[in-house]
């Protein structure tokens, strides 16, 4: 397969793209579905991912009960950030979130460096889930995915499709009902005697705990958790891989993210591709610089679609034009 | 539902006979009320918003809540079913303090209000939003939600019931539009019949008319009335005073915060009292023959103590 092909396809697959896959499902819980604005998803990942390590690390919990530490972690966290600004409007959750999420960064990074060995993050816990592969050492994998990966993803996309039908199901029902309808008007829900603070609690609970999934995953995949791939830019390409794939749909953000990653690597392919064949002068583009391009490019693209396509890959072009009444 | 068409119209005549006779001051104490509020304030800053006394409405009749604009009619309601905290006075519904009680409890309790800027949820189908409007739902509980089975009997039910309201209300055939694609009219006769999904007792509608067309006014009144040919009361705010004099049995008139009258529609209308709050003290009388430092001492006094600002009859 051509590199054009291959690495989109490598990296709209790969276990980074499941944990923003999973990040994004809890933030379309969130915001597409219940009009929560969580501007700190990164914190329910960092929450989960940091319980898990330290916890097989340190305290030497085996590998399941620790997966369930770190749920856990997520839902504290929720009712931490939850209970104060639930009841109030939807703009204190968004500072609430983007503040603890920023908090929980710095505190990993500089508190507790026995347990959080501060930039060079928590390693050294995949051991018993590795022990669990199933598969053959493939001298060259599919795709050229290694073993391990191979391992991370088959149980990540399995996660993604089992928690992509729990969300069906609960959307279809009444309790997801109750929550589409706090995001268009929450009085109107109140006059009609359902408990709204309860049910922005359960959303956000359950979109914390997905956001979790994705924070076991990626630090899987890597095989470390590290403080810093949990800042604000993670929040914000999950939110933006939800737009793309349009809000309040199950699918969109699965294929919302694996669009993004895919766009993303088909673009540094072909930016140093041209910086190879010397298309473009070498003092305007090189290496370094073609990360930052593709982010631009892909920031173009968005706005493009926000002009033609508002509503995103999934969604309905009927109820954008209710908003433009 | 003949039978209970005959149980609700009975329950309406005893209530109107109940009224028949009764003082018309503020406050004044009814043979059956529904709902009792005493001493309810609620102050923004300097301005007392409300400052109701007392006040009862009589189970299964029409009562109609009036006032010239700014006259806190909106913030008493929203004390009432609990959408603001009132800083201090006594609340009852069917005889139960509703103090602490939240206000999605007050409509389960079977006290349900609209909204006056309606409030539908846009993006929602019109028979979606019906069907949130119906109470004690096991679908809504997070555990139960995902297996449809454990719901599915209840919800069609509900459906059932929603679009036999949906016919009366005659939006059956727009059941599976989005509700934001309604008319400003339609949307007022979603918002009624959604609460009616809730099975109140008081049904509380804050200006039902407000931005309806004239032909649709008629069918919204028939559909209020309606409502307490069913047995169920009514509360409206209204500033429209045909719709007040055409269907309510009973009319409380508020003016700067307080209650200054009630009674029956003709008697009130005529009430000086209520005539000098729509339209000032002074309305037929020459300004410049009025004693100025008479109307200076009348203005210090209103300035110095708002809460006295109904008083000046």
């Amino acid at each position: 397969m051509p590199d054009f092909l291959s690495t989109p396809f490598h990296d709209a697959l790969s276990p980074i793209a499941i944990s923003y896959v999973l990040a994004a499902m809890g933030l379309n819980i969130h915001f597409g579905y219940t009009g929560l604005l969580n501007f700190g998803q990164a914190a329910f990942a960092a929450a989960g991912g940091y319980a898990m390590a330290v916890t097989i690390v340190s305290f030497e919990v085996p590998f399941i009960p620790a997966v369930i530490l770190g749920l856990l972690a997520a839902v504290a966290l929720s009712l931490i950030m939850g209970i104060p600004t639930l009841r109030l409007r939807a703009d204190y959750l968004a500072i609430v979130t983007i503040a603890v999420a920023e908090i929980l960064r710095l505190f990993f990074t500089t508190s507790y460096k026995e347990y959080f060995n501060a930039r060079d993050g928590v390693s050294g816990f995949t051991g018993t889930f590795r022990s669990w592969n199933p598969y053959p050492d493939l001298n060259d994998g599919f795709l050229t995915f290694s073993r391990g990966d191979l391992w991370v993803m088959t149980v990540g996309w399995a996660l993604v499709l089992l928690l992509c039908l729990l969300v069906y199901l609960l959307m279809r029902s009444p309790w997801g009902r109750v929550l589409k309808s706090i995001r268009e008007d929450e009085d109107a829900v109140r006059s009609l005697g359902k408990n709204v603070y309860a049910y922005k609690m359960q959303a956000l609970i359950l979109g914390g705990v997905i956001g979790a999934f994705g924070g076991f995953v990626g630090a899987l995949g890597l095989a470390s958790v590290q403080p810093d791939t949990f800042n604000t830019d993670f929040t914000f390409i999950a939110f933006t891989m939800l737009i793309l794939g349009g809000a309040a749909r199950v699918m969109s953000p699965v294929v919302g993210a694996m669009l993004f990653w895919a766009l993303l690597s088909l673009l540094a392919v072909i930016l140093s591709e041209m910086s190879d064949l010397s298309w473009i002068p070498g003092d305007l583009l090189d290496n370094t610089r073609i990360g930052n391009i593709r982010f631009a490019a892909v920031g173009l693209a968005l706005m493009l679609l926000m002009i033609y396509r508002p509503q995103g890959i999934f969604g309905d072009k009927k109820e954008i034009a209710i908003d433009a009444r | 539902m003949p039978a209970d068409l005959s149980k609700g119209t009975s329950t309406a005549d005893a209530g109107r006979a109940a009224l028949v006779g009764l003082a018309t001051e503020p406050g004044v104490s009814k043979p059956d009320p529904i709902l009792v509020a005493t001493g309810i304030t609620r102050q923004f800053g300097g301005l007392k918003a409300v400052d109701v006394k007392h006040l009862e409405i009589q189970r299964g009749v029409i009562t109609a809540l009036i006032g010239p604009n700014g006259a806190g009619k909106t913030t008493f309601f929203n004390l009432l079913t609990g959408f603001d905290q009132a800083d201090s006075g006594e609340r009852s519904f069917n005889g139960k303090s509703l103090k602490r009680v939240s206000a999605s409890k007050v409509a389960r309790l079977g006290m349900v209000r609209t909204f006056q800027l309606t409030k539908v949820l846009s993006k929602l189908t019109v028979i979606e939003n019906m069907r949130l409007g119906a109470t004690g739902q096991r679908g809504e509980s997070f555990w139960a939600a995902p297996f449809r089975a454990l719901w599915a009997d209840q919800e069609s039910a509900n459906t059932d019931r929603a679009m036999e309201l949906l016919k009366r209300f005659k939006l059956d055939a727009k059941k599976d539009d989005f509700a934001g694609s309604l008319s400003g009219g339609q949307r007022k006769l979603l918002e009624m019949a959604r609460s009616l999904m809730v099975n109140p007792e008081l049904v509380m509608l804050d200006e039902p008319m407000a931005g309806v067309n004239p032909a649709l006014k008629q069918s919204l009144l028939g559909h209020v009335k309606s409502l307490r040919e069913e047995g169920m009361t009514v509360l409206f705010v209204e500033h429209d005073m045909d719709m007040v004099r055409d269907i309510s049995d009973w009319v409380v008139v508020m003016a700067q915060g307080q209650v200054i009258a009630e009674g029956p529609p003709d008697s009130v209308m005529g009430d000086q009292r209520v005539i000098d709050a729509y339209l000032g003290v002074h309305h037929d009388v020459d300004t410049t023959e009025i004693d100025p430092s008479m109307l200076e001492a009348e203005v210090s006094a209103e300035l110095g103590g708002t809460q006295d600002g109904g008083d000046h009859s």
